[in-house]
């Protein structure tokens, strides 16, 4: 049921997610961080790659919606799209340097770009205020269809930001779900096989590649709106180790396991942050946890339990 | 006699200072059934994975159907028609058998495709359960590959191979690590696979081919020694000395 209607069912949860939250800035949060995750699972859980340079499109999709609407006035919507398009310009162009390499030499070129990304953003100081980072990205109030809103209005710009991510979802949704989805994954299986059977992998992977880049670039496009500012670290190799842990804590290669990881993260982090500067600490003895004892995930042991329920009963 | 289908012209590779092919030329002619034989280290391997692209030969040409095809890329030969099963199992493990097929058949219609669903190929997941009877595995497909038995691993494979409607398809070793009865089905299967299209296989059990197939290559330490039929083979004192005296 869940996974017939996966999509639907992810939507109606995050619909009801900010009434479950503690307050509405940790849902806003979790909703643009797990669209994050979901981006980079894209590449991390169904193609097999793993790229240590993600928060390079998280960041250009930030920066670049910052930079339209404080340097050239576009309207919020607009700026959203140009950031994301900009973050898949910017995955065509390392996807493209990357894919060259495998395995850990993959991960060292993306890691090594993704730095380069970093210093050109944090140097070029007119256009992105450097250290200090963008600011100035407000959007008091946005116009819908006539319909006028206070965006500082938390849950209104949460669920703005919601119809973004909901086509997001659809759209990967729609990738996995596609004769192109089948290719990643045969990919990720076995490299060698998928050559033979007539796939040019060097295209297939710059092609998710880009599309993961752009799903990233999106959330970091609706992170600006939702901070009002672009931190520096949106670019950090941190925010890559991030993505990497939310996969892996939710569950690589399932649809909803990055959303579920960034949620128990940044939930943990929150909590943990209220009572020592260490949480870092609270969150990696956690994560080592489940990568030792749950290697498949939060929501990938559910599933899998699920699974093997369904298939017992099925032989009884 | 019409155009060989395939055609390795002074074929050499070298690994370093190691010579694993020597100027090997010889023609595949179509429809014929040919086994490419010969002892351990004979280079047998090595001019497999020439003549499939997925090395690159030192020296020499390789035709498919009078047109050069040296050096181009690996997914390019399942596209011009040729198709091949790896000596080592080859599947994708975590898919299930059916998808494992539907892929591989997948390939002729949709490579790029991203925004359609992959459901919507009817025909091409119906081309898989055709091709899944077809090698004895109707019943598992919903299986995951990594699951099945290592000769119905071995039976997917060539139904995987056969997915992209191949002209010519190259087996390695197609009964290695298999059972007796699993070899025999093998062979069987081999021998009407041959009536429709043409196929080349390196054997490494001589006895096996024999009566089988219809021309046999026999190399010797990276060099061909005899190229003929099972019964001019059978007679010849060199392969007699390096092959069957050994066994």
């Amino acid at each position: 049921m869940i996974a017939k209607h996966r999509v639907a069912s992810v939507l109606v949860f995050l619909l009801l997610f900010p009434l479950i939250m503690p307050y509405e800035a940790l849902a806003l949060n979790i909703l643009i961080f797990g669209l994050y995750a979901v981006g980079f699972n894209l590449l991390f859980g169904y193609t097999g790659l793993l790229s240590f340079g993600h928060a390079a499109f998280f960041g250009v999709g930030s920066y670049l919606t910052g930079i339209t609407i404080v340097h050239f006035g576009l309207p919020w919507w607009l700026a959203i799209v140009a950031g994301t398009l900009a973050s898949g310009v910017a995955g065509l162009l390392i996807g493209f340097l990357a894919i060259r390499t495998r395995g850990i030499y993959f991960s060292m070129v993306t890691l090594a770009l993704g730095q380069i990304v970093y210093y050109a953003f944090y140097k070029a100081e007119r256009w992105t205020g450097g250290e200090n980072g963008l600011r100035g990205v407000t959007v008091e109030q946005i116009n819908v269809f006539g319909l006028t809103r206070d965006f500082v209005n938390p849950l209104t710009k949460y669920y703005v930001l919601y119809v973004f991510v909901a086509l997001a979802l659809w759209l990967v949704s729609r990738i996995l779900a596609s004769p192109f989805g089948a290719v990643i994954e045969s990919i990720r299986e076995n490299e060698n096989r998928t050559a033979a059977c007539g796939y040019n992998v060097a295209r297939a992977k710059l092609l998710i590649f880009t599309l993961s880049a752009v799903i990233c670039g999106l959330a970091g496009a609706l992170r600006a709106l939702h901070l009002s500012i672009v931190p520096i670290d949106s670019l950090h190799y941190l925010l890559s180790g991030q993505a990497v842990m939310m996969c892996l804590l939710g569950g690589m290669g399932t649809f909803f396991g990055p959303f579920v990881g960034a949620a128990v993260f940044l939930y943990l982090e929150d909590v943990a942050t209220s009572f020592t500067t260490h949480w870092m600490a609270i969150v990696g003895v956690v994560f080592m946890i489940f990568v030792l004892f749950f290697p498949k995930g939060i929501w990938g042991t559910l599933v899998q339990q699920w699974q093997r329920r369904a298939s017992s009963v099925e032989t009884k | 006699m019409t155009a060989p289908i395939l055609e390795a012209v002074g074929l050499s590779r070298r690994f370093g200072n190691f010579v694993a092919l020597n100027n090997v030329s010889c023609t595949f002619q179509v429809g014929q059934l040919t086994a490419i034989i010969g002892p351990n280290g004979a280079g047998k391997s090595t001019f497999f994975n020439l003549l499939t692209g997925a090395i690159a030969p030192s020296q020499g040409k390789i035709r498919f159907a009078g047109r050069d095809i040296t050096g181009i890329a690996q997914h390019e030969f399942a596209r011009i028609g040729i198709a091949k099963s790896f000596q080592i199992t080859n599947v994708f493990k975590q898919l299930s058998a059916h998808e494992n097929v539907r892929v591989a058949a997948q390939m002729r219609t949709s490579r790029f495709d991203f925004l359609r669903s992959r459901a919507s190929l009817t025909a091409v997941s119906e081309r898989a359960d055709v091709l899944l009877q077809r090698v004895g595995l109707g019943a598992l497909g919903k299986r995951l590959a990594g699951e099945l038995a290592h000769g119905q691993q071995r039976s997917l494979e060539i139904a995987m191979a056969l997915a992209s409607d191949p002209k010519l398809l190259l087996m390695d070793e197609p009964t290695a690590g298999m059972s007796p009865e699993e070899t025999g089905t093998m062979m069987a299967l081999i021998r009407t696979l041959s009536t429709e299209r043409t196929v080349i296989l390196v054997e490494h059990k001589m006895k096996l081919v024999m009566g089988l197939c219809d021309r046999l290559i026999v190399l010797h330490h990276g060099e061909l020694l005899v190229d003929g039929s099972p019964d001019d083979i059978r007679s010849n004192s060199e392969v007699r000395r390096v092959y069957l005296g050994q066994g």
